[in-house]
């Protein structure tokens, strides 16, 4: 047994319980204090945003009233009508989902049911590579590279099908190479890597208890998935792909880049338009008075229409991790 | 559909054409998938490198940015990568104190209490808020009465990066076993303390992946800098007064012009700015390697 | 007395050093020590739960007690009532009066971490800090103000001595306490907690993730720390109570078929000897010769 010898402290015995009493001290409070000031900061943030973009956006909201859903785009004749670049957004956006929606969906599944768990790993560093492109670099490659070569494609499939009912009003001439489907190819290879990651974890949490399930009565492995996994994950990937989806309506620089710069409303994929975020970054540097009014104004409704998309994708997002749970 | 047993034993032969035929092509698909999204990687990075690395040296990287007219071999980035270097560090200044504090608030004192549950969705859906809207506010609220300067840029990277850190830092604490927490409250140790000395300490290897990361991602941007720093061609060391520059910005404007020159060294800052984000996204997975004593 | 103790000491798997087999444990004196702990008509609370029901009892100085009982009989919420470890489950709420050398420990003014400053604990699975061994022991000391290197220096040696660690890690201080076996970091632990020189020490459950050769190491350290703490330790093994307690406390769980509630309550409260030979209570008594057998 060691030689124990106690330190300066009085004996246990002799000493007073005092000392127990005494309030939380400052320093923990304001800690907490601090604390909570910082996590409040990104609603005050998300506040004050709307409000001040608001209020610098108000004399083109009460100039045009409800004529800024117009389809008249002309600085010079002050005249905003923001259509044509809610028109540009959406399309963009439809065609970048396409594109990269079941693309994601096919990886995640290809991560999750296919490929042996040493090789999963190795796959998403692959494509989260994706991710770490910048926009302005994805917009240098698509204007310089991407986009005059697609000049050609676009103009062989114009004239192919130009005349043909449906078709040739999507595909036909004019072409650009700087135009509506181009934007919306660089920005589906934008989204991909986010759609695949979030449905990859959405699809993770199916429970292998129902795999297992479907394959002890036969089934192929396309059969399980068609099965099992799809009706479990179903809300969750759409939570993801909405995610995507306001991901692809907010993507400025590289858009802004290889659109093409042209306010108008067309259905032909293929020839040069607009959209909201580019505009603002292309115009507002120029722009004073009620013309940055309107901007500001696009940069509200972006705003809005972003909000809306993020809030419901994360509640669906939500509501299907929670199930899984079995809460 | 499996074909009718054979004699004598149970049928163990694969399922019928279609059915086998069917989960051939879908498996095959998802590989097309996979390499889909690797082609314009490829591209892309091939191209960056091919067309950068020729004109990167020392003095591209530090050398004053010439008129776009100006051949190749002329010039460089430097007030670039100076810009992006100054406004990225301050916007990380910024923001990571703020959201550390954010996330240990909400791991930490909210718990599942529903100011807490709140802000934690907001965080997230603020994540997916259009780059280009926190230039719009910052102008809004600092540019009209400051005027442009690095600062305004860094406050809009900041505006940007704080949900990212707060979410990754929030993470991290939640993997802490509570254990540690225990055996620090048994000492008397204040919540306060608990939380300092001991839970962070404990997750920092976590965290500071993810700043590293939400960094990589701050560097690359552009839409909040042009309406913040306004970008200039001449260099600005002094980040808080005037206009300044960074590499984003040079790239948007090099990428629109005809000129040869201004492409190539638009592609030489490119290929600058790819690898500072590789760097920063292996020195996150060293760091998480290494460093990150509890991962998921 | 000694006798039948001695017969338990025999059945014992591993032989006790020569040493404590005579230091052993005398029995305790039927006038205890100073009043340490009066407790009265205590019941816990988890939410709506209620986990233990009135339980009365005194805890003296320099005694080990320990509680026995079956799981969920309310051992370790008890426990944790005394240093108020209860207060980080929300919805915890404790009911009657505890009081510590005379002051009611959930009186209104009192702070819970200077409660904790005097009542330390010891937990079940070892949780050293990731820090160094160093800085593992000298956290508490620090925390509470002292900062000199010097004074820091005797606290660290001291109480890895005391609890028997200081020959096996005093030349690698610096390295991780994560990188200590399970019982070398559960004296980790204890020196971390006795380093703040606390009065008394609360154990739960203190070696029942320890191998034997380990659990005996944790078990001497108590018997001798006891001389200068008092020590209140639960513990689901009746040899480990029988080797090292003076008191024991049996907890058992109370069902009421009518409404389908569990609860916890102390049924008999005495010297070790007594309730292991001579259980007053049938429910003790099958407790305690079940396990025996």
């Amino acid at each position: 047994m060691s030689a124990v010898t106690r330190t300066d402290q009085a004996a246990p015995g002799s000493a007073p319980a005092g000392g127990l009493v005494g309030r939380r001290g400052l320093a923990d409070r304001s800690f907490q204090w601090l604390a909570l000031g910082c996590g409040l900061l990104v609603l005050v943030i998300l506040v004050l945003i709307a409000v001040t973009t608001t209020q610098k956006a108000s004399s083109w909201f009460s100039t045009e009233g409800i004529k800024i859903f117009s389809t008249t785009w002309d600085p010079a004749a002050n005249k905003f009508g923001a259509l044509a670049f809610i028109y540009g957004t959406a399309v963009t956006a439809v065609i970048a989902l396409v594109i990269s929606v079941p693309v994601s969906i096919g990886i995640a599944l290809l991560l999750t049911e296919v490929v042996p768990y040493r090789w999963a790993r190795p796959i998403v560093y692959v494509v989260d590579l994706l991710a770490v492109v910048p926009s302005v670099v994805w917009g240098l490659w698509g204007i310089l590279v991407f986009a005059p070569w697609a000049q050609h494609i676009y103009a062989s499939i114009g004239s192919g099908v130009n005349g043909i009912p449906v078709l040739g009003s999507l595909f036909g001439p004019p072409t650009s190479g700087a135009s509506f489907f181009t934007a919306g190819i660089i920005l589906a290879f934008m989204i991909t890597p986010i759609v695949t990651s979030l449905s990859r974890e959405v699809i993770a949490t199916v429970p292998s208890i129902d795999r297992e399930g479907a394959y002890a009565l036969g089934a192929t492995r396309w059969e399980m998935i068609r099965g099992v996994v799809w009706p479990h994950s179903q809300g969750g990937v759409v939570g993801s792909v909405l995610l995507g989806l306001g991901r692809a309506m907010g993507e400025t620089i590289a858009v802004a880049l290889v659109i093409g710069s042209s306010a108008t409303i067309t259905s032909h994929l293929f020839a040069p338009g607009y959209n909201m975020p580019a505009v603002i970054a292309n115009q507002f540097g120029e722009a004073t008075g009620l013309f940055q009014s309107a901007l500001m104004g696009l940069g509200v409704l972006l705003f809005a229409f972003t909000i809306i998309v993020n809030v419901i994708a994360r509640g669906i997002v939500g509501r299907s991790a929670r199930r899984m749970r079995g809460a | 559909m499996a074909a009718v047993a054979e004699r004598g034993g149970a049928d163990l032969r694969e399922p019928a054409g279609w059915r086998r035929t069917k989960n051939r092509v879908a498996t095959i698909l998802m590989y097309v998938a996979f390499v889909l999204a690797i082609i314009p990687l490829g591209f892309v990075l091939y191209t960056v490198v091919a067309k950068g690395a020729s004109i990167i040296s020392w003095q591209f990287l530090t050398a004053e940015i010439p008129f776009n007219v100006a051949p190749a071999s002329v010039g460089g980035m430097g007030p670039a990568v100076l810009g992006t270097l100054e406004i990225t560090a301050l916007a990380t200044v910024l923001a990571v104190p703020l959201g550390v504090l954010g996330a240990i608030y909400l791991n930490e004192y909210g718990g599942n209490n529903w100011l807490a549950k709140f802000i934690g969705f907001m965080a997230d859906v603020m994540t997916g808020v259009p780059s280009i809207i926190m230039g719009l506010f910052i102008f809004t609220i600092w540019v009209l009465h400051f005027g442009f300067s690095g600062l305004a840029g860094a406050f809009a990277l900041g505006c940007l990066m704080l949900p990212v850190v707060i979410r990754s830092t929030d993470e991290m604490l939640k993997l802490v076993p509570d254990a540690l927490r225990d055996g620090s409250y048994a000492l008397g140790a204040s919540k306060a303390r608990v939380t300092l000395t001991v839970v962070l300490p404990a997750a920092l290897g976590g965290i500071v992946s993810g700043v590293l990361l939400a960094v990589a991602r701050a560097a690359g941007e552009t839409a909040p800098l042009l309406f913040t720093i306004l970008t200039v061609t001449a260099a600005n060391p002094d980040v808080f007064h005037g206009p300044n520059t960074s590499l984003p910005s040079q790239i948007f404007v090099n990428a629109s012009s005809p000129y040869t020159g201004a492409q190539a060294r638009g592609w030489g800052a490119a290929l600058t700015l790819i690898a500072i984000a590789f760097i920063l996204m292996i020195t996150a997975r060293l760091v998480t390697a290494r460093f990150a004593k509890y991962s998921r | 007395m000694d006798q039948p103790q001695h017969d338990i000491a025999a059945k014992t798997e591993l032989p006790k050093p020569a040493a404590l087999q005579d230091a052993r444990r005398q029995d305790v004196s039927a006038a205890p020590g100073e009043l340490i702990f009066d407790v009265q008509d205590v019941s816990v609370y988890y939410g709506a739960f209620k986990a233990v029901t009135g339980v009365t009892m005194p805890i003296y100085e320099n005694e080990i007690t320990a509680f026995i009982g079956s799981s969920g009989s309310g051992k370790s919420t008890m426990l944790r009532s005394f240093n108020r470890m209860n207060d980080l489950v929300p919805g915890a709420r404790v009911h009657g009066s505890m009081s510590y050398r005379g002051t009611a420990l959930y009186g209104k003014d009192v702070s819970a971490a200077a409660v904790r400053r005097r009542i330390g604990m010891v937990f079940q699975k070892p949780n050293p800090f990731p820090k160094s061994i160093y800085d593992n022991v000298a956290y508490g000391p620090r925390i509470n103000g002292t900062r000199k290197k010097s004074h820091l220096d005797d606290i660290v040696e001291n109480s890895l001595r005391k609890a028997a660690l200081w020959e096996e890690v005093k030349n690698r201080l610096g390295t991780s306490g994560l990188s200590l076996s399970g019982g070398q970091a559960q004296r980790l632990c204890i020196a971390r907690t006795i380093a703040v020189e606390p009065d008394v020490v609360l154990m739960d459950e203190p070696a029942s993730a320890l191998d034997p050769i380990a659990t005996g190491a944790v078990e001497d350290l108590m018997l001798e720390l006891k001389e200068q703490y008092t020590i209140i330790v639960v513990t689901h093994n009746m040899q480990q109570a029988t080797r090292v307690s003076d008191r024991t406390a049996f907890f058992y769980v109370l069902t009421d078929s009518k409404s389908d509630t569990r609860t916890g309550v102390l049924v008999e409260y005495g010297r070790t000897g007594q309730i292991f030979q001579d259980p007053q209570d049938p429910r003790t008594q099958a407790y305690v010769t079940g396990r025996m057998g």
